[in-house]
């Protein structure tokens, strides 16, 4: 490994861990092309590694939230027990819609969301009442 | 059932959906799910969504392990420094305004959406 390499694979991996740490993801969209990158791993290697390293962020980023009283842990482990029902419905619906209209329905939910937030973040800049958001 | 615990279901149900079809992370739809509809403060949402991902990421890197898909001493090498990203990302979410975690999480979806459109 050259250390080129190294250093992008230090910087991939430290810039996936402030996005985890701000805005509560796993990092895996910067994570998976790191390794394909620099490490020359297939794609289907590079997110089975990624998923092992992002045990290790998750862990880390939330009993660091717990700490400053950031975090529900029983809500947090319910909603991670229970994903695997969407992974068996995700196969159902892939066995039944096209790629093309899951990308589609997908990529719309997450415009949705974004304008839920985007319009709560400007409600609270100007905030009707004294709230302790 | 609880109506809080089917909401949560519910959003336990879209992120597994999404991260086993896209293999994304379903911390895109927690963070905002929590957040509109169970009524998180940002931060809040940020703190509880790594706690699930940490389970979901666990269960599916234990499927991949079953496939040989994993190295751990690659993943040692990414995750060290992304650990500390973490300890960074957190430290320095606390001195940003709540609504500022919003706007950001906002743009993300939205780059998020155009990625998978195009």
């Amino acid at each position: 490994m050259e250390a080129g390499d190294l250093l992008g694979l230090l910087a991939i991996g430290f810039a996936a861990g402030m996005l985890g740490g701000i805005v509560g993801v796993g990092g895996g969209v910067l994570l998976v092309p790191g390794l394909v990158i620099f490490l020359g791993e297939s794609q289907l290697e590079a997110e089975g590694t990624s998923l092992l390293a992002m045990v290790a962020v998750a862990v880390v980023g939330a009993t660091r939230q717990g700490g400053y009283g950031n975090l529900r842990l029983r809500d947090g482990l319910v909603v991670g027990i229970l994903s695997p029902l969407g992974v068996g419905a995700g196969t159902v619906l892939a066995n039944n819609l096209s790629e093309r209209a899951l990308e589609l329905s997908f990529a719309a939910l997450q415009l949705y969301l974004a304008y839920g937030l985007a319009r709560r973040a400007l409600r609270s800049a100007n905030p009707p009442e004294p709230t302790n958001g | 059932m609880s109506e809080r615990l089917g909401r949560l279901a519910v959003i336990a149900t879209v992120a597994g959906v999404f991260s086993g079809l896209f293999g994304i992370g379903g911390g895109t739809v927690i963070v905002p799910l929590l957040i509109l509809w169970l009524g998180y403060g940002e931060r809040e949402a940020t703190g509880t969504s790594l706690a699930a991902i940490a389970v979901i990421a666990a269960l599916a890197a234990g499927a991949h392990a079953l496939y040989g898909n994993v190295d751990p001493l690659a993943a040692l090498l990414i995750g060290l420094p992304a650990v500390g990203g973490v300890l960074a990302g957190t430290a320095l979410q606390q001195r940003i305004p709540e609504r500022a975690v919003a706007g950001v999480f906002a743009a993300l979806l939205v780059a998020s959406a155009i990625v998978l459109v195009l």
